[in-house]
């Protein structure tokens, strides 16, 4: 049984992921977001109690740097890629109200 | 011009120049007219730079001649898929989105490679953000494959696999999160490894599932695999996750020996789905190991059938997160005209990501999201951890576990973006060797009826690469020297 | 507090304060954390979000924040990790903040504190890492945002109380004696105005002996002591408003507006305030060894609390100097340093009780302002104890060495200011002085002792403040008994 997808959780996920889906692109994200998720239901047959969940594939721990400085000012090279620029800053849409 | 330079591998271009038969320079330009000749047909790269390819390479030879540059990989030209940042050229992702992102910082990887003298040609197509089997999901446009232009390089490393077998380039760097090496590698016909997890940085490469993405080369054969691998990775203390090796001398594995190798067939890789012809091409070379004095035997992995679906909830989970700096705010795409916020966020991401990176992103920030995480992303997590122990049970009994890359070869091109699910299946074995965080490296094992390259993978436990550069060099040295016969029939298996 | 209805109303606060530690780097590159830089100059390709970019930690991060979780009674948890928090805004570049949610670094502390009440223990819920974002920078002449990465990456604890506060008087102690705690451990300079530390109040208010707790919202962007106050003031009339006229508190984050002393809610449709945590891939965890963490116990400095338990004992000074002195990692460095050197904790102890307080009120400053040294105070304490200078010319002196840290030594020489200890030339002046003021003389003998005060005067200022103030009295006394009227 494929899982449906409301419009609901559709316009809830597309605040979360800040994309607007509209039309024939919105009903196939919907379809295919529903067979992917009854696909991924499939999990639910593994017995998992007392698995630990693995983000790091390696029991590497502790890597750290010194607090040392070691970068000078690159801001030229980077405001270089900005849409929009001024005064050495990156132009943003307006946040206050 | 006293030798085909186009048919040498990278290794004995390398040797070429240090003998002075040849120098950077004109090998760049050989490749440079290959890709005249060939790259409309192809479209291998997304950014050639022609004019800095040769100055690069007159730099890289004037030093080979002072002497300060001695190493194997000196004056080969080379190709970087665009998800690896090159300071000053363009670094695309095969997006809208960073069409026009000019990096000032150069990816680790292509760093080490640059010191050892390599010459950069060009970035090379792929999926957009490495999202993809196929290369077609790129905003700009197909690649197509040398082996048959009617057909998919597969993907997403789609252009570096295209590039190294139309000759467009000596060896390639992609990158591999699911098969995004080794699956292209097969359908083009070349070698490809993806190393175990931590051995090359990931700093500056454009990150798609973190945990799972690793750099590794795509070549023309095993030495250059070797060779190539040797000199980009790297202990590196910009990648938290970059691990401290002592054994990083991979053309130590280049013995045609496997007496006594354990190798071990999962039973669950030739099941359902799988085509007869790939089969029996990647049974043939097991056939070839033992006849070489390795030990082969069937086993049961098991959970095969849930590295899919564990794989696609972590890696669209951190892929969600990881594609959240492409805002329009720093770089990349912005939508113009929009004047509040939150309208320039979404049109911009809307509009700069192509469907696929969509999918992806809407489907991670779902199982992330309140009330699902437990159920879906912490379950995955779950189900990865099982999915490692049942390597390590695996590699307590084998030193090598040997299968396909890929259920077929390569389809046409427009036949799989229908179906994202169809297309996700396609990854069925190579996807768990990223959960683990394996090595693993797909090298051709022979055609099928339409001419298409089959690819066979060796995957080895964790910071084992030299073994598999081992059994891979076996089987390739015999299979050269078996070329043009039949390949004989596999032994086992018979269901 | 009672509402119209003759209700009797509680209020329930929980603090959630950010401290920028100070590190010389930020939390996950090498950029540096100085104030102060032209815009972005302090930025590199991690801290601005740029694609491919990888974080690293900064070892002095976790240090920093395990020595205040110890300071602050939590359990340190040996394997902690971090998560991604997303959300998007442009001074977060990345559109994740780097933070901690399933397993910070401190659990379970307290802090004790002082109220009018009594003494009273407000527990510590948990203390995470993170990252603080950049600056925004409204700009009229384009209406639009700029955004200044600076302080983006800048490292940050976070420490998060349980709803233990009752009162405006409870937040101030406990806000207090965290930013006491955390500059004695050196682990930042909180100043609330210049942003190094910010709290985030959560407020709600039930009817006095409710067991359950009303909905509480959250009030941000409170950048002074003062602002605290107002907010947590005005926000618990606003609830208990609602309460009385029958409508429901909304659980809300609202944003204090300083100027106009009212908040306001921040919703918006976009935010869902749904962060999705996962555990950062690209960072391993911490492990802290039980070796590691008895190195940072073995470096804990002394704290305020033991300091005045000390004081008390070893140096005989008023509590209320005490309080003064240790309520200041400053002073209480100059009180131990130059009370060590000229072992005259009393004398030391008053030019920081008086003329410090005094300067320091009249320039604006903070005590960790202070620039001159312990010895330089021991030297200053030593000269007028020797009797090398007067009292007032101490004075003087100190004015030097609290603008500009002068050595009282050689400013004494240098400015000639040395006591006069010449009697013969002490008689010569004050003989002088008697001579040219006669009425004074008259005054004096006819008891008015006024003149006295007017002699010693004279005196002082034909010595040019040189004199040793006590030879003058001692020696006008002296000759006006003998001296003859012409």
């Amino acid at each position: 049984m494929e899982k449906t997808i409301t419009d609901e959780t559709i316009e809830y996920v597309s605040i979360l992921a800040k994309l607007t889906l509209s039309g024939e692109e919105r009903e196939q994200v919907k379809r295919d977001m529903g067979r992917m998720l009854s696909y991924i239901d499939k999990l639910g047959e593994l017995d998992t109690s007392g698995v630990e969940p693995m983000s790091h594939v390696f029991p590497t721990v502790n890597v750290f740097r010194e607090d040392v400085v070691t970068n000078g000012d690159d801001s030229k090279n980077m405001l270089k890629n900005a849409p929009g620029e001024k005064d050495n800053m990156f132009m943003a849409p307006r946040t206050f109200e | 011009m006293h030798m085909n330079i186009l048919s040498c591998t990278a290794a004995e271009l390398g040797e070429a120049i240090r003998e002075g038969r040849t120098d950077a320079m004109e090998a760049m330009r050989a490749v440079l007219e290959q890709i005249d000749k060939t790259e409309e047909e192809y479209h291998c790269y997304v950014t050639l730079d022609r004019e800095g390819a040769l100055e690069r390479a007159a730099r890289v030879q004037r030093r080979i001649e002072a002497g300060e540059l001695t190493g194997p990989l000196a004056g080969v030209p080379m190709a970087v898929k665009d998800n690896l940042c090159t300071a000053g050229m363009r670094t695309t992702c095969a997006s809208r989105m960073l069409e026009n992102f000019v990096p000032s910082y150069t990816a680790e990887a292509l760093l080490n490679l640059e010191r050892a003298g390599a010459v950069l040609i060009g970035k090379t197509n792929m999926d957009e953000f490495a999202m993809g089997s196929t290369t077609e999901t790129s905003y700009f446009g197909v690649t197509r494959n040398p082996e048959n232009t009617e057909h998919v390089p597969g993907g997403s490393s789609g252009g570096s696999a295209a590039a190294v077998a139309g000759k467009e380039c000596f060896f390639a760097l992609g990158s591999d999160t699911g098969g995004s090496i080794r699956q292209p590698a097969s359908y083009c016909g070349v070698v490809g490894m993806k190393p175990t997890y931590g051995t090359v940085s990931r700093y500056g490469l454009i990150a798609y599932g973190s945990s799972l993405d690793q750099i590794g080369p795509l070549t023309k054969d095993v030495r250059d695999c070797a060779v190539v691998l040797e000199a980009m990775a790297s202990h590196d203390e910009k990648d938290s996750t970059s691990v401290k090796r002592e054994d990083m001398d991979f053309t130590a594995g280049l013995l045609e020996d496997v007496e006594g190798m354990r190798i071990g067939i999962p039973r669950d890789y030739f099941g359902e789905g799988i085509s007869d012809e790939v089969k029996c091409a990647v049974l043939g070379a097991a056939e070839c190991l033992r006849e070489q004095g390795a030990l082969v035997e069937e086993f049961d992995l098991s959970l095969t059938e849930y590295a899919i679906p564990a794989y696609y909830t972590i890696a669209a989970a951190e892929a969600s997160s990881n594609l959240e700096r492409f805002d329009g705010v720093k770089y990349g795409y912005r939508a113009p005209g929009e004047e509040g916020l939150h309208a320039m966020y979404k049109r911009t991401r809307s509009e700069g990501f192509g469907p696929e990176v969509k999918r992806r992103i809407m489907l991670g920030s779902f199982v992330l999201s309140s009330g699902y995480y437990d159920a879906y992303y912490l379950k995955a997590l779950r189900v990865k951890n099982l999915i490692k122990q049942a390597f390590d049970k695996a590699f307590s009994r084998f030193d090598v576990i040997l299968g396909p890359v890929a259920p077929a070869t390569a389809p046409r091109l427009g036949e799989s973006l229908g179906d994202p699910l169809k297309m996700y299946l396609g990854d069925i074995y190579t996807i768990a060797v990223n959960l683990a965080g394996l090595p693993a490296i797909s090298l051709p094992c022979g055609r099928d009826g339409r001419g298409l390259p089959i690819g066979l993978q060796l995957i080895g436990d964790c910071f084992q690469e030299k073994t598999l550069l081992r059994a891979a060099y076996t089987w390739e040295q015999r299979a050269k020297s078996t070329s043009g016969r039949a390949v004989s029939r596999p032994g086992g298996l018979a269901e | 507090m009672r509402g119209n209805m003759g209700k009797e109303y509680e209020t329930v606060i929980g603090l959630e304060v950010h401290v920028e530690l100070a590190t010389r780097t930020k939390i996950f590159c090498g950029c540096s954390t100085a104030f102060g830089g032209a815009p972005n100059t302090h930025t590199c390709p991690v801290c601005a979000g740029m694609p491919g970019a990888l974080p690293v930690l900064n070892r002095r991060v976790v240090e920093y924040a395990m020595a205040v979780g110890l300071a602050l009674n939590c359990d340190i948890v040996r394997d902690c990790k971090f998560d991604r928090k997303n959300y998007f805004y442009p001074d977060n570049p990345q559109n994740y903040q780097i933070s901690q949610l399933y397993l910070p670094i401190c659990r379970d502390g307290f802090v004790e504190i002082e109220t009018a009440g009594g003494s009273r223990r407000v527990g510590i819920h948990e203390i995470h890492m993170e990252e603080d974002a950049g600056k925004l920078i409204h700009d009229e002449w384009e209406d639009c945002s700029l955004v200044d990465y600076n302080r983006s990456g800048v490292p940050l604890i976070e420490i998060v109380s349980r709803p233990d506060l009752r009162s405006a008087e409870e937040v101030m102690a406990y806000l207090e004696q965290l930013r006491l705690t955390i500059q004695y451990l050196g682990a930042s300079d909180c100043k609330l105005q210049e942003g190094s530390m910010r709290a985030d109040v959560n407020l709600s208010v039930r009817e006095t002996g409710a067991s359950e707790f009303g909905t509480r919202t959250e009030m941000k962007n409170l950048n002074s002591f003062r602002s605290v106050r107002r907010a947590i003031e005005n926000e618990r009339e606003r609830q208990i408003d609602l309460l009385e006229a029958g409508e429901e508190v909304v659980q809300e984050t609202r944003r204090w507006d300083d100027e106009r002393e009212c908040s306001y809610p921040m919703r918006s449709k976009e935010d869902a305030r749904d962060y999705r945590y996962f555990p950062d891939p690209d960072l391993p965890p911490v492990y802290i060894s039980q070796g590691w963490l008895e190195e940072i116990r073995d470096r804990q400095p002394e704290l305020p609390w033991e300091k005045r338990k000390r004081y008390g004992e070893e140096y005989g000074i008023p509590d209320n100097d005490i309080e003064i002195i240790t309520g200041s990692r400053r002073l209480a460095e100059l009180f131990e340093g130059a009370s060590a050197l000229c072992g005259q904790p009393k004398k030391v102890s008053n030019w920081l009780m008086v003329e410090t307080q005094r300067l320091l009120k009249e320039q604006g400053m903070e005590p960790e302002d202070i620039r001159f040294s312990p010895e330089h105070l021991a030297g200053l304490v030593k000269l007028a104890e020797k009797g090398e200078i007067n009292s007032t010319v101490a004075k003087e002196v100190f004015q030097a060495m609290f603008d500009r840290d002068v050595d009282p030594e050689s400013y004494v020489e240098e400015q000639g200011l040395r006591t006069v200890n010449d009697e013969g030339a002490l008689k010569k002046t004050v003989e002088e002085v008697i001579a040219a003021n006669p009425r004074s003389v008259e005054d004096y003998r006819n008891g008015k002792e006024k003149a006295m005060g007017f002699l010693v005067g004279q005196t002082m200022k034909a010595m040019k403040g040189k004199a040793d103030p006590g030879s003058v009295n001692r020696l006008l006394k002296e000759l006006l008994q003998h001296w003859k009227m012409d």
